[in-house]
C-alpha cells in the first residue's frame, strides 16, 4: 500500500480512537452545559478527580478501570447533585448564574485540583489495564485496545444516555427543561428537581471520562486542563443539546487533529481544530447538529 | 587522700554522662537571628511533582546544618511560599520574601520557569543567586551574581546534546539519518537545536523534525511520521506526560530504531519508572544523576537514604534520584560560601562562588563568568534490562547505566531501541 494512504488511514483511524475520548469527556458537559445552561468550566477537573480516584483504587484493588469508573458513578450522581443543590440555591435562584455561577465553577476546579494535590499527591497517577499493552493490527492498520476500548465503552455508556433522554419520561422532561422550564412546572414537574437529577448525570459521565482518561494516559491533578477548550468547543460544533451532535463533533475533532499532526506536523492540530470550529459557527451558528433559534 | 570508690565512679560517670553532651550541646547549639533563606517552591500545579521532592530537601539540608551548629551560629530558617508553577507569582513571592520577610538569602526554586522571572527582583536588590534546574537562564540577563546549579554548562548548543550524538556516531554501522520531535517549551527547544547543530555538524541529514504543542493528548501519529520517515536515531524533547505518551505509541506501533530517547524527562520519576517498565529498556535519557557507581560522591548515598523514607510519608518521588541531589547540593553551595566569606554580604558571597570550587553530593562544581558550570555534566544513561514494574529494581547500579560522559560510564550501549518488544 502506498505510504502515504496508510499514513491517512491511520490517521483517520487512530483520530476516530481520540474522538472517542474526547466524547465521553464531552458527554456529560453536553448535558450541563448544552441542555440546563450550566457553565460548568470545572467539568474536566471532575473527569480527573475520576480517574485519580479510579487509579487509587486500581492500585488497591486491580479491577480494570473501566469497571471501577462505571462503579463510582452513583457517588459521582450524588456529588453532582449536591453541587447543583448549591449552585441553585446561591446563584441560579437569584438569576446570578451567569457571572458569579462562572465563578463558582472557577472556584470548585481549583478546590479539586488543589485538594488533589494535597491528597493525592502531584505526581502521575495511572493504571494499567490488562489489554492496554495489545494492539491489533489489521494489514497496515493498528487498534491499540488501549485507546479502543475506552472509546467503545464510552460510546456505549453515550448511547445508553441517549435512549434514557429519549425513551423516558424523565430523560424528555430534562430535554423539556432545557427549552422551557416554566411550562414543565405547568405539569407540575420540579424543573429544579430535574435539573438536579441531570447535572448528577453530567457528573457521573465526568467519571466515567476519567475511567477512560487514565486508561490512555497517566494523570496529574492539573490533566484536565488540556481538555477545557476542546470540550466547549466539540459540544459547541456539535450544536449544544444534542448527543449525537456532540459524539460526531468529538470524532470530527480527534480526526481533523490527528491528519493534520500526520502530515503538517503536531504543532498544527490545534489551530485546524479550532478553525473548523469557527468555520462551522459561521455556516451554522447553532453548531452541526442544533436548532435554529 | 581518700582513694575513689566504686560507688565514687559511678557518681563521676553519671555527672560525665549529664555535663559532657551539655556541653557539647552549648557548642554546637546555634543561637540569635536566624539566617532566613527564601524561595518561591511550586507545590501544586504542573511542577509539583519536581518541587515537593526539592523542598523536603532543603528541609533535610536546613536539618542537617542546624544539628552541626548552623550557619554562622546561627539557625538556619527556610522561608518559601507555593508559586503555584506560574511563573507570574514568582516576583511578587521574591519582593515579599525580600521587603516582608526580610530574608538574609535567596534562592530559586525548581525549574528555568520558576528561576527567570525571580531574576528581575533579584537584580534589583542585588542579591546573590542561586538557581535550580534553571537552563541558561543567565544568558539575556548577564548578571554576575547568578550561579546554577543544574548540568548544561553555558554553551547548551555546542553541549547538551553532544553525549547523545556521540553515542549516536560510534554505533556500527554509523547512522546517516536523525528524527528530531520536541516540545514547544524553552528548555526542549534549546535541547532540540543543539541536536540539530551537532547533527549537521556531524553529517547526520535530519529526516523528520517536528514541535508539538504541550496540549497534545495522542502521540501515535507524531510516531507513525516519524517511523514513515526511517531514521536510524531519533531524539525526543517530552515533559512527563508526553513522554509517558510518545513511548507508549512506539510500543503499540512496534518501532525499532538503533537508537532512541534524548531529553525525555519522565522516566526520571518513579512512577513513570514503575508504569513503563521493560519500554524503558535501551532507552537513552539525559539526566543528571544515576544510581551508578561511578556517580557516587560523599554524602550522596546517605541523602538518598534520608530522603526516601521522607518521601515515602510526605508521598512525593520515592527514589528521588533526579531532584533531591541536586537541590541539597544548590544549598551546599550557599553553606560553603557563607561559611567561607563569614558573614552575610552579598557581594562577597557572589565573589566567593566566582573563585572556589564547591563540594557537594552530586560532585565538585565551578561557576563561570555567566553562572553557569566550568564544565557540562550533561549524562547520557540507558535503562537495560527491566523486567515488570517492580521499583526494587531501579535502585540497582545496572538497570540505569551511564553512558556518556566518559569519565562517569558504569556500562555500555546496548542496541536497538524496541520499545520493550
Amino acid at each position: 500500500m502506498d505510504p502515504d494512504l496508510v499514513l491517512l488511514l491511520n490517521g483517520i483511524v487512530s483520530g476516530l480512537l481520540l474522538g472517542g475520548l474526547y466524547a465521553a469527556a464531552a458527554a456529560g458537559l453536553s448535558v450541563s452545559f448544552g441542555m440546563l445552561d450550566v457553565v460548568n468550566i470545572a467539568h474536566p477537573a471532575f473527569m480527573v478527580l475520576g480517574a485519580m480516584l479510579v487509579a487509587l483504587l486500581w492500585g488497591a484493588t486491580g479491577i480494570d478501570p473501566l469497571v471501577l469508573s462505571i462503579l463510582l458513578t452513583p457517588a459521582f450522581w450524588a456529588l453532582g447533585a449536591v453541587i447543583y443543590v448549591a449552585y441553585h440555591h446561591f446563584f441560579e435562584r437569584r438569576g446570578d448564574e451567569a457571572i458569579q455561577g462562572l465563578a463558582f465553577f472557577f472556584g470548585v476546579l481549583f478546590i479539586i485540583e488543589i485538594g488533589l494535590v494535597l491528597t493525592l499527591g502531584p505526581e502521575q497517577h495511572f493504571a494499567d489495564a490488562s489489554y492496554a499493552n495489545t494492539t491489533l493490527h489489521f494489514g497496515e492498520i493498528d487498534l491499540p485496545l488501549r485507546m479502543l476500548v475506552p472509546t467503545l465503552v464510552s460510546l456505549l455508556a453515550i448511547g445508553g444516555l441517549a435512549l434514557f433522554l429519549r425513551r423516558t419520561f424523565m430523560g424528555r422532561a430534562i430535554a423539556a427543561v432545557a427549552q422551557d422550564r416554566e411550562a414543565l412546572r405547568l405539569l407540575a414537574i420540579n424543573p429544579v428537581r430535574v435539573k438536579r437529577l441531570a447535572f448528577g448525570i453530567s457528573i457521573a459521565f465526568a467519571a466515567l471520562a476519567g475511567g477512560a482518561l487514565v486508561v490512555v494516559q497517566p494523570v496529574e491533578a492539573t490533566s484536565g486542563h488540556v481538555f477545557i477548550g476542546r470540550v466547549f468547543a466539540i459540544v459547541i460544533m456539535g450544536g449544544l443539546s444534542s448527543l449525537g451532535g456532540c459524539v460526531l463533533a468529538a470524532l470530527a475533532f480527534g480526526v481533523v487533529e490527528n491528519v493534520t499532526a500526520t502530515f503538517y506536523g503536531p504543532s498544527w492540530s490545534p489551530a485546524v481544530a479550532f478553525g473548523c470550529l469557527l468555520l462551522v459557527l459561521a455556516v451554522r451558528p447553532q453548531g452541526l447538529f442544533g436548532r435554529a433559534a | 587522700m581518700k582513694g575513689i570508690s566504686r560507688r565514687d565512679m559511678g557518681r563521676l560517670a553519671l555527672a560525665a554522662a549529664a555535663t559532657v553532651p551539655a556541653t557539647a550541646r552549648a557548642q554546637t547549639a546555634p543561637s540569635g537571628q536566624p539566617i532566613k533563606i527564601g524561595f518561591s517552591m511550586s507545590l501544586s500545579g504542573g511542577l509539583a511533582g519536581n518541587g515537593r521532592p526539592a523542598l523536603t530537601t532543603h528541609r533535610i539540608w536546613a536539618e542537617d546544618v542546624n544539628a552541626k551548629g548552623g550557619l554562622l551560629g546561627r539557625p538556619v530558617e527556610l522561608v518559601y511560599y507555593d508559586d503555584q508553577s506560574n511563573g507570574s507569582q514568582v516576583p511578587g513571592i521574591y519582593t515579599k520574601l525580600l521587603d516582608v520577610d526580610k530574608v538574609d538569602i535567596v534562592v530559586s526554586g525548581y525549574s528555568t520557569a520558576i528561576a527567570a522571572p525571580a531574576m528581575p527582583v533579584v537584580m534589583q536588590r542585588n542579591m546573590a543567586f542561586v538557581s535550580l534546574f534553571a537552563a541558561n537562564v543567565n544568558s539575556d540577563f548577564k548578571y554576575d551574581r547568578y550561579f546554577s546549579v543544574t548540568t548544561t554548562g553555558s554553551d547548551l548548543k555546542g553541549t547538551f546534546a553532544k553525549g547523545f550524538i556521540d553515542i549516536a556516531m560510534a554505533m556500527d554501522p554509523k547512522p546517516r539519518t536523525i528524527a528530531i520531535v520536541n516540545l514547544d517549551s524553552d528548555f526542549h527547544q534549546r535541547a532540540a537545536e543543539s541536536t540539530r547543530f551537532l547533527a549537521k555538524e556531524r553529517g547526520l541529514r535530519v529526516v523528520y523534525d517536528r514541535t508539538y504543542p504541550p496540549t497534545t493528548v495522542d502521540f501515535s501519529p507524531i510516531m507513525r511520521s516519524v517511523q514513515a520517515a526511517r531514521p536510524d536515531v531519533v531524539f525526543i524533547g517530552s515533559y512527563p506526560p508526553d513522554t509517558a505518551g510518545m513511548l507508549r505509541a512506539a510500543s503499540e506501533l512496534r518501532v525499532s530504531f538503533p537508537m532512541m530517547g534524548g531529553a525525555m524527562i519522565g522516566p526520571h520519576i518513579t512512577a513513570q519508572k514503575l508504569q513503563l517498565g521493560p519500554i524503558l529498556n535501551n532507552l537513552v535519557v539525559w539526566d543528571v544523576y544515576a544510581p551508578a557507581p561511578t556517580l557516587q560522591f560523599p554524602g550522596t548515598q546517605a541523602l538518598i537514604e534520608r530522603y526516601q523514607p521522607i518521601a515515602a510519608r510526605e508521598n512525593t518521588d520515592a527514589l528521588g534520584y533526579y531532584v533531591p541531589p541536586m537541590a541539597y547540593a544548590q544549598m551546599q553551595v550557599v553553606e560553603q560560601a557563607v561559611r567561607r566569606v563569614g558573614k552575610i554580604d552579598q557581594a562577597a558571597l557572589a565573589a566567593d562562588m566566582h573563585a572556589n570550587q564547591f563540594d557537594t553530593v552530586i560532585g565538585p562544581m565551578r561557576f563561570d563568568a555567566q553562572g553557569e558550570w566550568t564544565e557540562d555534566r550533561n549524562l547520557y544513561t540507558q535503562y537495560q534490562g527491566v523486567q515488570g514494574n517492580g521499583i526494587e529494581q531501579f535502585r540497582k547500579p545496572d538497570t540505569q547505566v551511564v553512558l556518556y560522559p566518559p569519565k562517569y560510564k558504569s556500562g555500555e550501549f546496548r542496541k536497538p531501541y524496541t520499545a520493550g518488544a
